[in-house]
């Protein structure tokens, strides 16, 4: 019986198959997929933000795209990852709301993808494919078997990365 | 006052409750008249909740829903967010602009369609703030309505993002508006930013 396991903002969850991770109703925020292939180790983060460093509460790591990056790594080693291995895959960061101005609180999204990528970067992991950016909401399901990232949207198409 | 909505009195939340109960009434007639028709509302649910609790309270994190948000500025900023289901806004779109129920279709929506629900958003917003101004003699300054149509999680992530920086948990003021005792049009959120909150406690003479 294979169970989907729900992550929910600001949360990191791991997975071995049968079981699936998903996270429902991405806007501004990126989930992060990091699997190790051999093992079938697969882990999702629910990101809001992208730096821990000027946060006032960093205690929550999996907030943050560069604390939950090296969070990930740390709890996937514990269950007999190999960071060598590790290979992400991202989607989110949209911007839900147009202003007509110059708004860098709404432009969130695009900074949180750029934070994930320079996180990835610089643990050298690789990212195999991402959907980001763009103005809808996603929701991504991660099948630690295929490592398959499905992707679905309201009026934007299905698509699996 | 960062992230200690627990340290609130009950006081303090009764008078939250009750700024919230006045803005929300004259809201309700507010889009009672636009709409011509009687809209009645909840009374308000003053809540502090974890971030990834919020989408539940409007039927989870993928329900297709409007929301239309408004950024206020002043003395003590916050945030407005009325969501309501996609179905729901073309109801009122129909009504305001005295089209035949259920013309609406969510799939096309025009220029028009989408004028008047961000319109609606404005008056409601509005109305609410005026009152807020009056009891609390404080300014508040709002922005121009902003309008996203999809998921309600993405909806209101990128709203609590801001919040993200500072807390984990987030204080919202929640009103349902119905429409003759069966639909839930909408959801009326006014999420203060963490150090409003005692500026508006003050101004209301609650802030012990």
């Amino acid at each position: 019986m294979s169970n989907i396991i729900q992550v929910g903002m600001a949360d990191l969850k791991i997975a071995r198959p049968p079981d699936k991770l998903m996270t429902a109703g991405l806007g501004s925020c990126i989930g992060i997929c990091i699997i190790d292939k051999n093992i079938k180790l697969a882990s999702l983060a629910h990101i809001m933000l992208p730096s821990s460093i000027q946060a006032k509460n960093p205690q929550n790591r999996a907030k943050f795209a560069d604390s939950a990056v090296e969070m990930v790594i740390e709890e996937m080693q514990k269950q007999g990852a190999s960071i060598s291995r590790l290979q992400a895959k991202i989607a989110g960061g949209a911007q839900m709301f147009k202003f007509s101005g110059d708004n860098d609180i709404m432009k969130i999204g695009a900074r949180n993808a750029q934070a994930v990528e320079e996180a990835l970067k610089k643990h050298n992991i690789k990212l195999l494919a991402s959907d980001t950016g763009g103005n809808h909401g996603r929701t991504i399901t991660f099948d630690p078997e295929t490592g398959d990232l499905l992707v679905r949207t309201i009026g934007h198409g299905e698509r699996v990365l | 006052m960062s992230d200690n909505f627990n340290e609130l009195s009950s006081i303090q939340l009764d008078a939250l409750k009750e700024i919230g109960n006045i803005g929300a009434g004259n809201a309700a007639t507010a889009l009672a008249q636009m709409v011509n028709s009687k809209i009645d509302m909840d009374v308000p649910q003053v809540s502090i909740l974890p971030f990834e609790d919020v989408a539940d309270l409007i039927g989870g994190a993928e329900k297709y829903v409007v929301g239309i948000y408004l950024n206020v500025s002043g003395s003590a900023p916050l945030n407005i967010l009325f969501l309501l289901p996609i179905e729901n806004a073309c109801l009122l779109v129909d009504m305001l602009i005295g089209k035949p129920l259920n013309t609406t279709n969510p799939e096309h929506l025009n220029d028009m369609d989408i004028s008047a629900m961000m319109e609606l958003g404005n008056i409601i917003s509005a109305t609410y703030l005026n009152s807020l101004a009056m009891f609390t003699q404080l300014s508040f300054l709002p922005s121009v309505p902003a309008l996203g149509m999809d998921m309600a999680g993405a909806i209101l992530d990128a709203i609590l993002a801001q919040f993200g920086q500072v807390a984990d948990h987030v204080l919202l003021l929640e009103t349902q508006f119905r429409k003759e005792d069966v639909d839930v049009v909408g959801h009326f959120f006014l999420l203060p930013e963490p150090e409003s909150l005692s500026v508006i406690l003050s101004a209301l003479g609650v802030n012990f």
